[in-house]
């Protein structure tokens, strides 16, 4: 029975299949998850999204009020059939934020724990260990303690620590956010290493799109405790469909109701759009796509329309503008531009966009 | 440059109060001096002859006996009592708690007469045992030791729960993510994760069974080699002979300063 179901979720190609409904006062937390064999998801979302409950549900450590986490066929948590799989038997690794090594044994020690527990006896469970130390590169600190290894180093120990009970599920808690930047860049190049090997299903949670693109196969944006938007990190920020992803990619996004090429965005504006689609759609564009004109610019640019600075900040080397108007626009403009346009909050100034420099695609489906 | 800076901020604070100065000088002389007329009156000439004594030897070993094993008696019971109010939510743990802490500010010799209405021949659980069993629990050893962990049990309780308060439960909820069950949890991470307060409680607690006193003579008695402890000994002592009360309060004396020395990282540092 249970292999027939095994093969069904060989055939569906899920490892890991779950609803997370989880009530916490106000406060709802819906997500369906699913993720194959090798595959890397990240749970990507503002603070307070609810990314963290999810994770929490996953590796059983918060209940789930409703829904499901069903691993390699096993219902680890259904409420509806009283299914409850504790913590500690679950097959599962979680790395931490803050690591949680534990700090009276050393690195060995630490990354044996797991296997031992899992009636494994001390000589193979250290055995285990220290291929797990040399695997992330610190075969030389193995007997040190928490407190005498470095940021990156903990974050290492804490992955061989997760990964030493060979788990079907790996679950990581924003696991660079501890991270200095320069470890940060060396760190995750690694991680997506160590991660692209695991052969389980991996989901990790992430406020940092960043991490998020450079480790995960898939992107599952939360907000508010739902899923906002799914998909690989391309799709994902080339059609963002929340302000929430559009700023994490660094796009205007607006919507609108589409007709032929123009997409009416607010009352009195309609943007010129390259392409042509009817119906609700999304318009995205570049913040470098924005030109800004001391008057009404003549000629080529159909998409024009009067704004008022509202404020001005360093972005990179050039000044990010933002402006209000019909609708709210960030303007990335070179500093001899800004000098020139003497640019000053409350300062009026014609925006215009580029119709090439649009995207548009329908906000259904 | 920097050590000029320092010399000279605690002369831009001001003088001391006279006030609070005088005060404080008669508050340490009040603490120190009786102390001091210990060591100062002790017969040193004949001390160690006086500490061969075989009254003085015989209530020194039932004193450290009794204490050990009381304190073993409050890790046994106090420890998971500890974790309980630490760990587990249940209705009515406020009012657990404060119960613990009764024994703390309730007189020792109250704490006799109540432990003898329980555990005395005729007490609450006492008859049962007795006919039930033939075990005898006042004026007996075992007496002392329960007089002695009924003292000092919340001590080793109140200090246990703190550190576990202060311990980051979410090691145990590491540790569970690796497999390891409830109690291997609490062996293998809770309890090394809180060694220290737990040192520092099992010594408070062995601290204060030694000296108890009032609890111990009122539940078990004074006979001198089953229930005469040190401080029972220095009381019976100094009806009769000073000098040898003298001795043995030095003994106790001494031992209070070591357990102050063995202590001193968790107390002198705050």
């Amino acid at each position: 029975m249970s292999g027939a179901l095994r093969d069904e979720q060989r055939v569906s190609g899920a490892l890991l299949d779950a609803r997370l409904v989880v009530d916490r006062g106000a406060f709802r937390l819906d997500v369906p998850l699913r993720v194959a064999p090798g595959e890397v998801v990240a749970l990507l979302g503002p603070n307070g999204a609810g990314k963290t409950t999810a994770l929490r549900a996953l590796a059983g450590l918060h209940p789930l009020t409703a829904g499901h986490v069903t691993l390699d066929a096993v219902d680890l948590d259904r409420p509806a059939t009283r299914a409850w799989v504790p913590t500690e038997r679950r097959p599962i690794g979680v790395v931490f934020q803050d690591y949680l090594l534990f700090p009276h044994l050393s690195a060995l020690d630490n990354v044996a724990f797991g296997p031992r527990r899992h009636g494994v006896d001390r000589r193979t469970a250290r055995a285990t260990a220290r291929h797990w130390l040399d695997r992330v590169g610190l075969d030389a600190q193995a007997h040190r303690r928490p407190r005498q290894l470095s940021g990156g180093q903990a974050q290492r120990v804490a992955l061989a620590r997760a990964l030493a009970v060979a788990p079907s599920l790996l679950l990581l808690d924003e696991p660079l956010a501890a991270l200095d930047a320069r470890t940060r860049l060396d760190t995750r190049a690694e991680l997506h290493r160590h991660l692209s090997a695991h052969p389980g299903a991996t989901v990790l949670v992430t406020h940092d799109p960043l991490d998020a693109l450079a480790l995960a196969d898939r992107l599952v944006i939360v907000e508010g405790g739902r899923v906002v938007q799914e998909g690989d990190g391309p799709s994902v920020t080339a059609r963002p469909r929340t302000d929430y992803v559009a700023r994490l990619v660094g796009l205007n996004l607006y919507r609108g109701s589409a007709e032929g090429h123009g997409v009416r965005v607010a009352p009195g504006l309609t943007l010129t759009v390259a392409d042509r689609l009817d119906g609700e759609a999304f318009v995205a564009f570049r913040p470098a796509a924005v030109a800004l004109h001391p008057s009404r610019p003549q000629g080529s640019p159909r998409n024009t329309w009067a704004g008022t600075v509202a404020g001005v900040q360093r972005h990179g080397d050039n000044l990010r503008v933002q402006l209000d108007g019909p609708i709210g626009v960030a303007a990335d403009v070179t500093p001899a531009a800004a000098a020139q346009l003497r640019l000053s909050p409350g300062q009026q100034v014609w925006v215009a966009v580029k119709a090439a420099e649009t995207h548009a695609y329908p906000a259904t489906g | 440059m920097s050590g000029q800076l320092e010399q000279a901020a605690p002369r831009r604070r001001g003088r001391v109060p006279v006030a609070l100065l005088i005060p404080a000088g008669l508050g340490l002389l009040f603490l120190v001096l009786p102390l001091a007329g210990l060591v100062i009156r002790a017969p040193w000439t004949t001390l160690p002859q006086r500490l061969t004594e075989p009254g003085a030897l015989t209530a020194l070993r039932l004193s450290v006996q009794t204490a050990t094993l009381a304190t073993a008696l409050c890790l046994l019971l106090g420890v998971p009592l500890a974790w309980v109010l630490a760990r587990v939510e249940f209705p009515g743990r406020r009012l657990v708690r404060a119960l613990v802490t009764v024994p703390l500010v309730l007189p020792p010799v109250v704490g006799g007469v109540a432990l003898l209405l329980v555990f005395g021949r005729r007490g609450l659980l006492g008859g049962w045992l007795d006919t039930t069993f033939g075990i005898t629990l006042p004026f007996t050893t075992t007496g002392v030791v329960l007089a002695e962990a009924f003292v000092a049990m919340p001590f080793l309780v109140i200090a246990v729960e703190g550190a576990l308060r202060a311990a980051d439960h979410r090691f145990e909820e590491a540790a569970a993510t690796l497999g390891a069950s409830r109690w291997t949890t609490f062996t293998h991470v809770t309890l090394p994760l809180v060694a220290p307060g737990l040192a520092a409680g099992a010594v408070l607690c062995w601290a204060r069974a030694l000296g108890e006193f009032g609890a111990t003579i009122t539940f078990a008695g004074n006979y001198p080699g089953r229930t005469q402890t040190m401080p029972l000994a220095v009381y019976l002592a100094l009806e009769t002979d000073l000098e040898s009360a003298i001795v043995l309060s030095l003994v106790l004396l001494v031992v209070s300063v070591g357990i102050l020395v063995a202590l001193r990282d968790r107390w002198m540092s705050a």
